[in-house]
């Protein structure tokens, strides 16, 4: 523990609060538990963050990041992204062109994000951009297979919407997004020819997990999602009735003439998408052992209110699960959590977004190109020979940049890398 | 000793008297055999590569961009090398370069992304996993701790067949990751969960850079090291050997197959690259007195499609053809040629040897190792190694 002490020495150097490490009294939790809860709910506390949290009791500190933000960060989206570039033309430009096209506007969508996660001024808003990570982590698209940084955009803009909205509302939602159409083949998915990529992922993977369905409900499904496809020109949503298979269908139980809609109320209405949900925002959040009696009551709050991620969240931070000793410094720090953490937190100034992104990318966590429909695996798979060594070497750049080698024993120490 | 513990002894031997491979490996580690793979990234144009140029079928389908049958070096009465492959001639005469055809994997997925992943993760081609499938193996009988690393990459910084392991290290210079390790400094009191994974992943890192300084003084190669980065890629990696490191595996990278576009002079080039990196790297092996116990191995995400495009190029196809090299392989064709009269829906190739047949020889036939944790069943290793 005389690592994190140390830590929380500096960063509370700054600030007029006195050091203490007294544990939580009725009135103000004290800098210890401050330090994780930001930590953990938001991206590295900065100092006057910190000192101002210390003071609230855990209740009024959990209220105050659940408070209303707005969606949209206060950088604007690039200009270049405003247009929606057909296939047609991309394949009208020579080799070089399209690869410069589509490298530059990689990386403006890429600034963007980062860009927007440093501005989050509040811890709320800091929040607001984990909880848009932690959908792009679950309902996963990619732009190695989207190739089009607008639709990406367009996405992460719905993400960040419904960040801490109702979970039904996103789902419905994400089924028709054009990225996710793309992404996982259901502008393919016809009559006749169904394509069962996205029946398959949204049980296994969105809503319910692997086995709590049998092969036959996800091609049933699939067959309810047909007709769900985009508009090549524009890019935008398009309902195809002509593709849609208007024939009888079975899915956990339920038959009827079906579409994607109706079958995702079906998935809404098992209670294993709630468990199947906290259980993840368990491992996010608190630990990568889902207490199970935990998740189960939490859960069925979840989904009494009507998939309110704001009961969820309420409930998770507020479990002793969150706050127990066991639990502290029990996960590893995603590159996004120590890059802007090591800027938050130790007042470190940011690089260009651009590089930043650079550096994510070296460090394992590409945003925008998750390696595969699963997401990131996190945990211990952040940290190998190469990645470690990498985050060292960026840490000394930064402090050297800045003139404070001192600190280099603090972002050195192996517990470093934990949060 | 107890009865029981006798019968057990029995069985045990019994066992084994049944699987000669395994009990060879009884009183000897594996992985003192060394693997060096090659990855050729973007998607290497197998029929471009080794030339079915009687095939009439082939020069059909490749009016512009097939190699003409006058310009093909034969190994044989069907097939011809590349004329870029040139230096790899005096490997097959000496009859320790095997070309194995045909080799893919049921419902293939055309991403480079999503297909290289179903390679590295030896996974179903609708099943995801997380870990690599050497990083699989290491995980069930590592490879003795007294060695450099696991495992070295030079040329690239993913991961590859290597990823979700622990001992693995990339490099592009020894001195560079010598000099990159004091960064791992250490100390402190082991913790648990994720604090000790740190604590070991530091420690591994101290023990491969403190083996690649103290190994011994650099070797002085006779051998000439091709210009170009796979030339720079294969001197490092005999550097790393050289200096006496012992690993098991190490993962070379050479990019830039994917040619969509003007394909014969960027593959030309490439090819020539490769060959001459590989003569190279036997030559080297040869005068380290490892070439008899290295095998060196090529994959790639996918072959090509047959039918060239538009852009005197080729799409992204299937079934595709690798070699494998070293003092200890029998030369010769393996596999079949795919059949280029009957393409599949989208103008791929069938295969016919599953690429998961590679990875089980070796590991059965090279380690000695069951492939069964690491690949599942049913993958039969081939009869390239002596």
């Amino acid at each position: 523990m005389q690592s994190v002490l140390r830590i929380i020495l500096v960063m509370l150097a700054s600030s007029a609060l006195p050091v203490s490490a007294a544990p939580a009294s009725a009135t103000s939790m004290g800098p210890d538990d401050a330090q994780h809860l930001l930590g953990r709910a938001g991206f590295g506390a900065r100092p006057a963050d910190l000192a101002g949290f210390a003071r609230l009791s855990r209740e009024a500190a959990i209220e105050q990041l659940l408070t209303e933000v707005r969606a949209e960060p206060a950088t604007p989206a690039p200009v270049e992204l405003s247009d929606y570039l057909p296939p047609s033309r991309l394949r009208a430009l020579s080799d070089a062109e399209r690869k410069e096209t589509q490298v530059r506007s990689a990386q403006a969508l890429r600034a963007w994000w980062l860009a927007a996660m440093l501005g989050a001024a509040t811890p709320a808003e800091q929040l607001r951009e984990r909880m848009t990570l932690f959908w792009h982590n679950h309902f996963v698209s990619s732009l190695q297979k989207v190739k089009s940084a607008k639709l990406m955009l367009d996405q992460n803009r719905l993400l960040r919407h419904h960040a801490l909205g109702h979970f039904g509302e996103l789902l419905h939602a994400v089924g028709k997004d054009p990225a996710m159409v793309v992404y996982l083949d259901s502008a393919t998915n016809r009559k006749g020819n169904p394509n069962e990529n996205f029946a398959r992922e949204v049980m296994e993977l969105f809503t319910l997990g692997e086995g709590h369905y049998a092969e036959q409900d996800v091609k049933e499904a699939a067959r309810a999602f047909t007709g769900w496809s985009i508009e090549p020109d524009t890019g935008e949503f398009r309902w195809r009735p002509f593709a849609h298979d208007n024939g009888s269908k079975t899915v956990l139980g339920v038959s009827g003439n079906l579409d994607g809609d109706a079958v995702l109320d079906i998935l809404l209405a098992q209670p294993q998408t709630a468990e199947f949900l906290v259980r993840k925002l368990w491992r996010e959040f608190v630990s990568l052992t889902p207490d199970e009696g935990e998740t189960r009551r939490i859960a069925r709050r979840f989904r009494d209110s009507g998939y309110d991620m704001r009961v969820a969240l309420r409930e998770i931070f507020g479990s002793r699960g969150f706050w127990a000793a066991e639990n502290r410094l029990a996960l590893v720090k995603s590159p996004v959590d120590w890059v802007l953490g090591t800027l938050n937190s130790l007042e470190v100034e940011a690089p260009e977004p651009q590089h930043l992104a650079v550096a994510l990318r070296q460090l394992g966590q590409d945003l925008f190109a998750p390696p595969n429909v699963k997401g990131w695996p996190g945990g211990e798979t952040w940290i190998n020979s190469s990645t470690l060594l990498q985050r060292k070497q960026l840490a000394e750049r930064l402090l050297r940049r800045e003139g404070r080698m001192g600190l280099r024993e603090v972002v050195f120490d192996p517990a470093y890398q934990l949060k | 000793m107890k009865r029981r513990e006798f019968l057990n002894c029995i069985g045990g031997a019994g066992l084994l008297a049944l699987a000669p491979n395994l009990a060879a490996a009884v009183g000897s580690t594996p992985y003192q055999r060394l693997l060096i793979l090659v990855e050729l990234k973007g998607g290497n144009d197998g029929l471009n590569t080794v030339v079915p140029y009687a095939d009439p079928n082939y020069h059909a389908l490749r009016p512009r961009i097939g190699i003409k049958r006058e310009d093909v070096l034969p190994i044989s009465g069907q097939l011809g090398f590349h004329p870029s492959l040139q230096a790899l001639l005096p490997l097959w005469q000496a009859k320790e370069l095997a070309v194995v055809q045909g080799v893919g994997y049921p419902d293939p997925n055309l991403s480079h992304f999503r297909s290289i992943e179903i390679w590295d993760t030896a996974s179903k081609s609708d099943e995801y996993l997380q870990q690599g499938w050497l990083a699989r193996s290491f995980a069930r009988t590592p490879p003795p701790a007294a060695f450099a690393a696991d495992a070295v990459v030079v040329g690239s910084q993913d991961m590859g067949p290597l990823v979700g392991g622990r001992r693995v290290v990339a490099l592009s210079n020894p001195e560079q990751f010598s000099r990159l390790a004091r960064l791992a400094e250490g100390g402190g009191a082991m913790g648990g969960g994720p604090l000790a994974h740190i604590q070991r992943v530091e420690a591994d890192i101290r023990q491969a850079a403190a083996k690649l300084a103290t190994s011994g003084p650099a070797f002085a190669f006779t051998t000439e090291f091709p210009q170009g980065g796979f030339g720079a890629t294969v001197r490092t990696a005999c550097q790393v050997l050289g200096a006496g490191v012992e690993i098991a595996v190490l993962r070379l990278t050479l990019s830039g197959f994917d040619t969509h576009q003007n394909q014969p002079g960027a593959h030309g080039n490439l090819l020539g690259q490769l060959a001459e990196g590989l003569a190279a790297l036997r030559s080297a092996l040869i005068e380290l007195k490892l070439w008899e116990r290295t095998l060196v191995m090529t994959y790639a995400e996918f072959g090509r499609r047959p039918r060239e495009n538009q852009s005197n190029g080729t799409d992204h196809g299937t079934a595709n053809v690798h070699f494998a090299l070293g003092g200890a392989v029998r030369g010769g064709v393996y596999g079949e040629s795919p059949n280029l009269a009957r393409l599949d829906a989208s103008g791929n190739m069938s295969f016919n040897v599953d690429y998961r047949r590679l990875y089980a020889t070796v590991l059965e036939r090279w380690w000695r190792l069951d492939s069964r944790e690491a690949l599942g069943s049913g993958f039969a290793p081939l009869d390239f190694l002596a």
